[in-house]
């Protein structure tokens, strides 16, 4: 067994007094791992998908990403692990209107600051070819699909190489079809780049095809299986 | 940071219109800023180099700035004291020593100093009388401390030599008079002394009190007019650097005691009203660019309000509070900046317009238009409070921006 990439320790999130939104959840992520968190809405899939991400800080436990206690950093060096190590995928493709495809994807490369801006623009090239979006590039986000605008706001998740993808609902506003690539896409990095992907999902269909799926019901995890992925639709 | 430049041009550009009303606001408030100070800084520049150039820099006077100290006053210092019915001494009035302290003053590196007499007299002309104040000078010593000789119509300081009882009046005089160059009127002091005088000369400054009552003669002259042999009760002083005078006259007060004004003092009704008139304008404009701030607070905060989307992706990808914050000055202050390029431009736009307007009026100073500066100066302050402005303008909107939690954000819009 690889070593663990992400763990949380009894981690609890409330809301004010008497609204529990996560209760007393430890959960293990080790790299190649592909995750399903499944549950019915108000379950607390994406607040823990949150508070996994370095999004949102535990009321109570705490997050360790690579060994590092997150509890212990400021908010300015939990923004540098996002920017370095963590990707974000939304339901909403949050693509920034004014800018092209490949200006999107440039963004977090160039916050990051240690590509040259030639080699960001040609690493920003490679991830939309990747996905299949060579041609896209210069297009703004309104002049694309809304599944390719997924894919894209998936390039810009993974700008910077994180070592975990993070995806809330990704493929809420999409039909079958785009919705089954963009799980592809997810297979795919899991499996063969060596990273570790979370996605929260309430299409069970998809969720078959994770590697491992996290079942949740009022904030705790009722159900936690790893089993090879089902390939039927 | 470019990026952090790219994304608030990006922002910008997408609301063009109203990036383009914040900028024209702040555009107005500068340039009518430059406009209007360069009105009254030009103004102000023509009428104090007007007083420079006519008026001495420096007066000393026969007198002291407080009256003397009574003997009961300086046995108990400490005491309440009060004196009633005082008679002042009568003393001869007049600088005393003044050969010394012309010497004293002349040592003084880029200064000229002359001595005169002044006193009321009354000019008999046939059945006209007009009350005048001689002034006695050397006009060798008075040239060099005021420019009476550009003025001079008919005549010139040195003919005052040439008669034996010379006077140069004002125009206005002469002709109230009607007097001409080679008449001879009478003067009559207060004294009672009385004097046949010969007009040699005439001048006209476009100074309605100078060319009406004012005469010049010899220092000589005018003391036996006065009956005040030997006695001067002014120094002149004119300096190179004019900027000089008000600590000059402060160190020649105090050390010889006679009451010492510099021309700052001597104007110090108009100066003061110079003060006024400045602050006057700079509320005004100060009060637009207040105007024009509230225009880039709104586009601002509209820009936060309908980015919030934006803003909570960009947290998530790793941009810090910091980073956010900045994104929208940055925007702030382009609008500002372009605000004041713009304004700069209008503002010379404005003072070239006001430069063309004539009043057709001919003032004594015989100026018809407006003086304007032309100072770069004017154009860096109103571009610095421009941008300065537009800044602290936006800090409000970013700070909010900054602490926007992206969490809630994604929630709501999920």
């Amino acid at each position: 067994m690889t070593a663990a990439l992400l763990a949380a320790e009894g981690i609890t999130k409330r809301l004010g007094e008497g609204v529990t939104l996560v209760s007393d959840i430890s959960l293990t992520v080790t790299r190649g791992e592909f995750i399903a968190i499944t549950g019915p809405s108000g379950s607390g899939k994406s607040s823990l998908l949150y508070l996994l991400g370095l999004l949102d800080r535990p009321s109570a436990g705490r997050v360790l990403l690579e060994g590092t206690d997150t509890a212990l950093l400021s908010g300015q060096d939990l923004a540098a692990l996002r920017l370095a190590r963590l990707g974000f995928v939304f339901q909403f493709h949050f693509l920034l209107p004014e800018f092209s495809a490949l200006d999107n994807v440039l963004i977090p490369i160039r916050r990051r600051g240690v590509l040259k801006p030639e080699a960001a623009v040609a690493r920003a090239m490679a991830l939309l070819d990747a996905l299949g979006l060579a041609d896209a590039a210069a297009k703004l986000p309104e002049q694309l699909s809304g599944g390719m605008r997924q894919r894209v706001a998936i390039a810009r998740a993974l700008a910077n190489d994180p070592v975990l993808l993070l995806a809330d609902e990704p493929t809420g506003n999409l039909d079958t079809r785009n919705a089954a690539a963009v799980f592809d896409i997810f297979a795919r990095l899991a499996a063969e780049e060596g990273r570790a992907v979370l996605v929260v999902t309430h299409d069970a269909d998809l969720a078959r095809r994770a590697t491992r799926r996290i079942h949740l019901v009022d904030g705790r995890i009722v159900s936690d299986e790893t089993g090879m992925p089902d390939m039927r639709r | 940071m470019r990026l952090i430049l790219d994304l608030a041009r990006g922002m910008l550009s997408r609301r063009r219109r109203q990036t383009l009303v914040s900028v024209l606001g702040v555009a107005l408030g500068v340039a009518f800023f430059i406009a209007i100070a360069s009105l009254m800084r030009g103004f102000q520049t023509y009428f104090v180099q007007q007083v420079i150039d006519v008026q001495p820099h420096i007066v000393i006077k026969d007198e002291t700035r407080s009256p003397l100290p009574q003997a009961a006053e300086l046995a108990t210092p400490d005491g309440a004291v009060a004196i009633n019915g005082v008679k002042p001494r009568d003393r001869v009035r007049g600088i005393r020593a003044p050969g010394d302290k012309l010497a004293m003053l002349e040592a003084i590196p880029g200064a000229s100093a002359a001595a005169i007499l002044t006193g009321a007299a009354l000019l008999r002309y046939g059945s006209r009388d007009v009350t005048i104040t001689v002034t006695g000078i050397e006009p060798a010593a008075y040239a060099r401390v005021a420019n009476l000789q550009k003025d001079m119509i008919h005549g010139r300081l040195e003919d005052l030599r040439s008669a034996a009882n010379g006077l140069i009046i004002g125009q206005a005089l002469a002709t109230r008079l009607g007097v001409q160059m080679g008449d001879s009127v009478i003067a009559v002091s207060p004294r009672g002394v009385s004097l046949q005088m010969k007009i040699v000369g005439i001048f006209h400054t476009g100074l309605v009190t100078l060319d009406q009552s004012a005469g010049y003669a010899l220092l000589k002259v005018n003391q036996t007019l006065q009956d005040r042999p030997n006695v001067v009760n002014q120094i002149l002083l004119r300096l190179a650097d004019v900027t000089q005078a008000e600590p000059l006259a402060r160190q020649i007060e105090a050390r010889f005691g006679d009451r010492t004004e510099s021309w700052e003092e001597q104007n110090a009704n108009i100066l003061t009203v110079f003060i006024i008139q400045n602050a006057i304008m700079y509320s005004v404009t100060g009060a637009i660019l207040l105007v024009a701030a509230f225009g880039i607070y709104n586009i601002i905060s509209t820009v936060v309000f309908e980015k919030t989307r934006d803003i909570a992706i960009l947290k998530s990808l790793g941009f810090t509070e910091g980073d956010i914050q900045r994104l929208f000055l940055v925007q702030g202050m382009i609008a500002g900046l372009l605000g004041a390029v713009l304004g700069c431009v209008l503002g010379q736009l404005m003072i070239e317009g006001l430069g063309q307007v004539r009043f057709g009026t001919q003032t004594p100073a015989g100026t018809d238009r407006f003086l304007m500066a032309h100072d770069w100066r004017i154009f860096a302050v109103a571009s610095f409070f421009a941008v300065a402005s537009a800044a602290f303008a936006a800090v409000i909107p970013a700070r909010r921006a900054a602490r926007l939690d992206p969490v809630q954000v994604v929630r709501g819009a999920a």
